[in-house]
């Protein structure tokens, strides 16, 4: 048998012994914990369940800083906010366990509105004026695009308020799907439209 | 960057073997968990400050072996425990062929040791590993190909019984 065959198979066997997959998960989890409490996560994140698939939830020290459905793309999602906050990001459920923990409670018809603390750091200008707008707007209640342009002193920047809502990097938890257009149809939402209509469904039945 | 979590996921079972190989894979189990958190720790605290262009594998097998050396200091001891190395590194006295490696790993000499670990196991360059061991890098492929040497002998008896 060849040196180097042998140098293979020797460092594989030496690799299979040392490694220790299960051992791994627990201290990935602890790792989490540990960065949390050092002050080290400036992204939180989790991925969590929905009866509209998996929801990505991630905040900051200040509060959620985004939700995003699968169809949005959760590793793109990340690596957004690798660019645009830090990439100092892990999975590290427990910050986001009240966001979690509401979001079960509303899907379940057990809770109106999300109330958690919101960071809005990814939105400037009249597209966070829209979304501040936005939280006022009651569980059951829609507006229409119009009327919310108004209410945040632009009538004529009906436009706008759609592309706010459009790029709303909180769905669910600043409520956009409670926007709808003049005619009463639907209009977009960043899950789709059938997500958009049951969730209107949802809280129309409360 | 890409966001710390992916450079766990990638990185993270690599680094373990890393620790273990450094540590320990079983006496000293805990010494070798604590060096990978810190290890993750240390690296997440630097990584904005990383270059983009560096080796990031490279870059906490570094952190790793120093922290490997922190532990080994502060505990103020061998890389095992005595009672669990044989004189020398042979297969007669351990039950399986793994064991044999592991006894036959802990029995290296420190720098054949790190050498291996960052070579074979973390895939290295022997730059890398010269940086790491801070020796010349002809000094690195000797301690490498002295420690796999030893190490491919213990395997070939012992998988040939």
């Amino acid at each position: 048998m060849s040196p180097d065959s042998t140098t293979r198979r020797t460092v594989d066997a030496l690799a299979a012994a040392l490694d220790a997959p299960d051992d791994l998960v627990a201290m990935r989890g602890r790792l989490a914990v540990d960065a949390e409490r050092a002050g080290l996560i400036d992204v939180a994140y989790d991925v969590v369940a929905s009866p509209h698939g998996d929801l990505l939830l991630a905040a900051t020290p200040a509060g959620v800083v985004r939700v995003a459905f699968a169809l949005e793309g959760h590793d793109a999602v990340l690596a957004q906010l690798a660019a645009t906050i830090s990439p100092r990001i892990l999975r590290a459920p427990a910050r986001l366990a009240a966001a979690a923990r509401q979001l079960d409670e509303y899907f379940a018809g057990r809770r109106e509105t999300i109330d958690v603390p919101v960071d809005l750091r990814l939105v400037q200008g009249f597209r966070r004026e829209v979304l501040e707008h936005l939280r006022t707007i009651e569980p059951g209640r829609t507006e229409s695009y119009a009327e919310v342009a108004r209410a945040a002193g632009r009538p004529a920047a009906v436009r706008a308020v759609g592309s706010a809502c459009s790029h709303n990097p909180v769905p669910l938890v600043v409520p956009c799907h409670r926007v709808v257009r003049s005619d009463g149809t639907l209009g977009q939402y960043l899950g789709g439209t059938d997500v958009k209509a049951a969730l209107l469904a949802l809280e129309a039945a409360a | 960057m890409r966001p710390f979590e992916e450079v766990v996921e990638e990185h993270g079972a690599v680094v373990l073997r890393v620790c273990r190989a450094l540590l320990g894979a079983t006496s000293v189990r805990d010494a070798a968990h604590d060096a990978w958190s810190e290890t993750f720790l240390a690296a997440l605290r630097a990584y904005p400050d990383l270059r983009p262009d560096s080796d990031v594998r490279a870059w906490l097998v570094t952190i790793a072996h120093n922290k490997a050396i922190d532990q080994l200091r502060s505990a103020g001891r061998a890389p095992l425990p005595t009672e669990h190395l044989p004189e020398r590194p042979t297969h007669d006295q351990a039950a399986t062929p793994d064991e044999a490696l592991l006894s036959a790993l802990a029995a290296l000499p420190p720098k054949q040791r790190g050498a291996v670990a960052a070579r074979y196991l973390a895939d290295c360059s022997y730059a890398q590993v010269a940086a790491l061991l801070e020796c010349s890098e002809a000094a690195a492929r000797r301690s490498a190909s002295d420690g796999i040497a030893a190490l491919r002998r213990t395997y070939d008896g012992g998988t040939r019984r």
